[in-house]
Formats: C-alpha cells, structure tokens, sequence
C-alpha cells in the first residue's frame, strides 16, 4: 500500500478518454478532483460539478437520469465521496435506472485533504460492494484496455453500470470550472430544458 | 369534517406537478407512500438515509422535473450538509415532515431531534410552514409547494404530531 503507484493511470487522461465520446451525456462530478479532472476533459454546461455537498453526486446522478431517460447520466466520483455514500449504491441499484452510470476513480487516499489513507486502499472492494447491492454491469478499470473497454460500455450499456477506474496519487495541473452555484444550475437547465428553463 | 389530509397532499402533489417522489419508511406517511407508488406519473424511491434524497431531488429539478421528500423529523439532522447544494445553487427542496417527539411521544429518544426540527432546517437556510389540524394539511403543503417551486427555495412542512398521533396511534 504505497502512497503513489506510477504504474496506475493517470486520472486526466483517464477522465479526458472516458468523455471523448459522451455526446449529449450529462456529467455530475463529487467535490475535489473529480470536478477538475472533468472541467480539464473539457468544460460544457451540461457538466453539473459539486464543489461540496459530499456524498450526494451520484444521488444527483440519479435525479437527473429518471427526468432525462433518453439521455446518458455519468456520475464521476472519488473513492472517498463514494465510501460517505455506499448506501446510494443501494438505493440506485434498487431503481435500475439503466441510463445510469456511476464511475469512481480511485486513488485509494483522500489527496484533497493531505493524502490521508482511504478505506479502499484498505481493504475495501467498491467493485465487491455494487455487485452486492445489485450492479450487473460491474467493472474495475486498472489498464489501458480496460479503459478502452468501459469507454466503450458506458453510453450503451442497457443496464446501470458501475466501475471504479484505478488512478495513480500523481499531481495533476490546476483546472477550475466556475463554482457559482446560480451559474452552474442555470446554464444546466438551460441546455436541457431551453427556454422551460426559467419557467 | 374529518379530512383525510394523506389523500388530500396527494391531491396537491399532482396539482403542482411532482414527478419524483423520495421517501424514508414513515407510518405518518405510508398512506401517501402507498398512492405515490401507484401513480403513474410519480416515481416514487425509498432512499436509505434521508440526505440521499435532497442530492436525488436537486438533480431532478436541473433535468425538469419537481419533486417531494417525506421523512420524518428524525431525519432533519441527516440533510443539513446536503442542503448546501440547495442554498447554494438555488435549487428548489420540497420536504413534508412528519413530526416525532412533541406530542405525547412514547420514545424519549425522539424527542431531542423534534425539538430541534424547524430551528435546525431553518439554519440550513429552508422555510418552514407548519399544520397542526387536517384542514390545514392541504392549503398549506400547496402554499409551500408554490414558495418553493415558483422561487427556488427550500421549504419545508410540518406535519403535527398532534395530528398524526390521533390518527395512527390511538387504536
């Protein structure tokens, strides 16, 4: 269990291979990298990034994917974010919502807060958990091809998919999407609902 | 008249448009949990803690659909940090809480967290209206529902347990 693992992927190329092809997907993220991580894949107003309200990003994922079932929802979240809320994976695994995906990179530390040790580089298995609760579409992404593979599954798979990607601890350059709450919600609810948005 | 105020919110439910509903187990509620599963134009989901509820609801609104949170005061405690997407993205929260804890309660252990229900909502920044008769169940959940949704704020009801307990637990 060493603080960096050079061999595991890098979380921006990862994220940035992941969205290459997202189309009109929406993208909510948890607080901390996983918002810069997707604001570097490229910034769009149908990203919803939190800046807090932690352990709540998948659960956004899921409102949004039962109001927009014609479109891909991807939740992208930290391991530490997805421990706070292990029992969401229960509720969404519950649902069945198929236009659901809940993607954890996973570092195995909480980098924001001093690179503390995470449950999940402790033992814990997130995989072991959602296919617990349910998940078919199960995956742990530690390779290229892997990556290459989920890439491929996450904005066709017919049923809810969850996979934890493994990243290295490596820094990464600062990337800051906007974090004005009123601009972010707007500008998202315009690009889905247009001019119902100020309804 | 003896309103039966579950089919009454029910009715106001479907006038202001709620397509999800989020739910905690609740015996004040279960009438009403029970008409919003069968609803075809509500998706009712059972969370298993109640702030998996307020991040379900606020995604819901940014994709287009209003929904509504039934819990129980108990459950006021476990949103506070989540209601932080609302008051800060100005995001609609529509909650009907029935309360515990104040009205010829049996279990002491409810009492702490119904004594601290509107003082704890309203530091988190959520509007609270209260009904303590069945004739004010319906006028006030719809007034609530309008505040909320016509000026994306969070608003909460409290539902009386003066009113529940006559109802449920004086068999």
């Amino acid at each position: 269990m060493s603080a960096t693992n050079s061999t595991a992927l890098n979380r921006r190329a990862a994220v940035a291979r992941l969205l290459r092809d997202r189309g009109d997907a929406i993208v909510v993220t948890s607080l901390g990298n996983p918002t810069f991580d997707v604001s570097a894949a490229g910034d769009t107003p149908l990203n919803f990034y939190l800046w807090g309200a932690m352990g709540g990003a998948a659960m956004v994922g899921l409102g949004m994917a039962i109001a927009q079932p014609k479109r891909r929802v991807v939740a992208i979240v930290g391991d530490g974010e997805m421990m706070m809320a292990l029992g969401s994976l229960a509720t969404i695994a519950c649902e069945k919502q198929a236009n659901l995906a809940v993607v954890v990179l996973n570092n195995e530390h909480y980098a924001e807060t001093g690179m503390q040790p995470a449950h999940a580089g402790r033992g814990v298995d997130l995989v072991g958990v959602a296919r617990a609760t349910g998940f078919k579409d199960v995956s742990s992404v530690n390779t290229e091809e892997e990556l290459e593979s989920l890439s491929s599954r996450l904005f066709s798979s017919a049923e809810p998919l969850f996979s934890t990607i493994k990243i290295s601890t490596d820094p990464n350059p600062v990337s800051l999407p906007p974090r004005d709450g009123p601009y972010l919600r707007s500008r998202f609810r315009e690009a889905i609902l247009g001019a119902a948005a100020s309804k | 008249m003896s309103a039966n105020w579950p089919e009454q919110i029910f009715q106001e439910l479907q006038e202001l448009n709620i397509k999800q509903v989020a739910y905690v187990p609740d015996a004040g509620h279960s009438a009403l949990i029970v008409q919003c599963q069968a609803s075809p134009d509500m998706r009712a989901v059972s969370l298993t803690t109640e702030e998996e509820g307020i991040a379900m609801l606020a995604g819901g609104w940014l994709a287009g659909e209003c929904g509504v949170m039934l819990m129980q005061s108990s459950g006021v405690g476990n949103c506070i940090n989540m209601l932080s997407l609302n008051h800060e993205c100005r995001i609609p929260m529509f909650a009907l809480v029935t309360m515990r804890g104040e009205w010829g309660e049996f279990n002491p252990w409810q009492v702490p967290m119904g004594k601290s229900t509107q003082e704890a909502l309203e530091s988190a920044g959520v509007y609270v209206y209260r009904a303590d008769s069945a004739e004010e169940v319906a006028p006030t959940v719809r007034a609530a529902g309008q505040m909320a949704f016509n000026t994306r704020r969070a608003v909460a009801v409290l539902i009386g347990q003066r009113l529940i307990g006559t109802k449920n637990f004086n068999k």
